[in-house]
């Protein structure tokens, strides 16, 4: 299953105004992993992510997503493999109806009708949002529309799971019921993150990254109990971990 | 709540009205569609003094509000908001055009003031009959019809992003004009280096919000062509509605039944 790794080497990437975005970062990612990207604001988390699917591409270095290097012509095929779900949902609902808006993806991929339907309501029903695919998405709450983002992306059937700050604005029952919901999927899944005790229950690993480099790469709890690199990176102790 | 606020949110629930079921809702939308251009093309056709032959048309309106079920204090109440616009336009009218058409006793009736309730007449009838066609069909559903009757797909698409990013712009506006007052309690309104800065900032994150949407549909394969998925479903009772409202129209149109009624009526009387 080669195509479910993500191999990312010695990645460079520069925003046009100078601003550096990562400065040579490195790893290997594989398949059926779950992964917390976790670092300070501006250390490079959501950068990384834009380029797991070649919404930016690295100025020096590469990264492959199976056997595929992620290029412009690459690009449309690895968006099949590669699910992103935004950090704010109104990004990626755009579409008049929450069955519209699931539909946008597969219908891209040639599908209509019964098949476009049945496959539409698997996602739906898989995020527990099928009594929503009428409503428009601006009359939603923010938990729900998390939910019908996430069901957009898994109508793709993708292989890999990137999802930037999935738990952000979310009250605490649907930040839980989220966390639930993730546990059940079986992608690989590499989740950029501030919500360490989320990071702490869903990812085994974490990678560790501050000014655009890999600070640290390891069991997640090994990570979070190392005082040092927390401070430094501008972390904190996990609260679960912190109570116990 | 800013009046742009409420605006907006009134939009969200006509197309809420749209969800309901009756014979109006159920019927094609690209019939209710047509009708309500050709409506619009036979009442912004008239002559420039025209009022009484304007009157008939009315009948459209009431008959797609008792059939479709919606409340009409609310429509009217929406009617005013927009009527500023149509004032605006008319305003002048008496101003310029003193011409006496006739007189009602010492009265002098101006051909200034008859156009400009002739230009309100418009206004309602046109208005009111989009409104009725958003609360009867839905913005969506519209767009649909739109793509089908052959309006380009680029055009389809704007449309259905404006509707869709209005709200989260309103919204995104709403929250600067509230720290904006949180910070200048006294003040009633904003300067004008505060506004444009504004103004500029609301740019800048919508353009950033744009790149990002961009984003998200290239991620999910766009290739530069939407596709709606929404099949419609034309049958001879649409047809029906169609060819009758047109043939009335333009018979309206045509003969002026107002005044027919009225001379028949005089005549009865003589």
């Amino acid at each position: 299953m080669s195509h479910h790794i993500v191999q990312a080497e010695n990645v460079y990437f520069a925003y046009p105004d100078g601003t550096d975005g990562l400065a040579g970062v490195s790893f290997r990612i594989t398949h059926g992993e779950s992964v917390a990207l976790v670092g300070a604001n501006g250390a490079g988390k959501s950068t990384l992510l834009m380029h797991l699917n070649g919404c930016l591409l690295p100025t020096q270095g590469t990264i492959h997503i199976g056997d595929l290097p992620v290029t412009k012509k690459t690009a449309a095929a690895i968006r099949r493999t590669v699910g992103m779900v935004f950090q704010d949902s109104d990004d990626q609902l755009f579409m008049p109806t929450v069955f519209e808006d699931v539909a946008f993806g597969p219908m891209n991929m040639g599908l209509a009708d019964a098949e476009l339907h049945t496959i539409v309501m698997q996602a739906l029903r898989r995020v527990g949002a099928d009594y929503l695919q009428d409503r428009p998405p601006f009359k939603l709450s923010v938990g729900e529309k998390r939910r019908v983002a996430i069901a957009t992306v898994l109508a793709m059937s993708p292989d890999i799971l990137v999802m930037d700050e999935p738990s952000s604005s979310l009250d605490p029952r649907a930040r839980r019921e989220l966390i639930e919901l993730l546990r059940t999927f079986k992608h690989t899944k590499i989740i950029a993150t501030h919500d360490l005790d989320l990071a702490l229950q869903l990812c085994p690993r974490t990678i560790v990254l501050g000014g655009g480099k890999v600070m640290a790469d390891g069991p997640t709890k090994d990570i979070f109990s190392n005082a040092d690199l927390l401070a430094q990176s501008r972390l904190e102790k996990p609260l679960s971990m912190q109570l116990g | 709540m800013s009046k742009a606020d409420t605006i907006i949110l009134n939009l969200g629930y006509l197309d809420t009205l749209a969800r309901a079921d009756s014979p109006v809702h159920r019927l094609d939308p690209r019939a209710k569609l047509l009708t309500t251009l050709v409506f619009i093309v036979t009442v912004v056709s008239f002559d420039k003094y025209q009022i009484s032959a304007m009157l008939p048309f009315f009948l459209f309106p009431v008959v797609m509000i008792v059939l479709g079920g919606l409340p009409v204090g609310y429509l009217l109440k929406r009617l005013l908001w927009v009527a500023p616009f149509a004032v605006m336009v008319g305003i002048f009218n008496p101003l310029l055009d003193h011409r006496v058409l006739f007189e009602i006793g010492t009265f002098h009736i101006t051909g200034g003031w008859i156009s400009f309730a002739s230009i309100l007449l418009r206004f309602v009838l046109t208005v009111l009959a989009a409104f009725i066609l958003i609360a009867t069909t839905g913005f969506y559903t519209i767009c649909l019809a739109l793509e089908k009757v052959g309006v380009p797909n680029v055009f389809v698409m704007q449309l259905l992003f404006l509707y869709r990013y209005a709200f989260v712009l309103v919204e995104e506006a709403a929250r600067m004009g509230r720290a904006w007052q949180l910070r200048a309690p006294l003040r009633k309104a904003m300067s004008i280096s505060t506004f444009t800065s504004l103004i500029g900032g609301l740019f800048l994150r919508t353009t950033d919000r744009a790149q990002r949407i961009y984003r998200a549909m290239c991620c999910r394969g766009f290739e530069g062509q939407i596709h709606l998925s929404c099949q419609l479903n034309w049958t001879w009772k649409d047809t029906l509605f169609l060819l009758s409202c047109c043939i009335v129209f333009i018979l309206f149109r045509l003969t002026n039944p107002a005044l027919g009624l009225g001379r028949l009526i005089t005549g009865i009387f003589q």
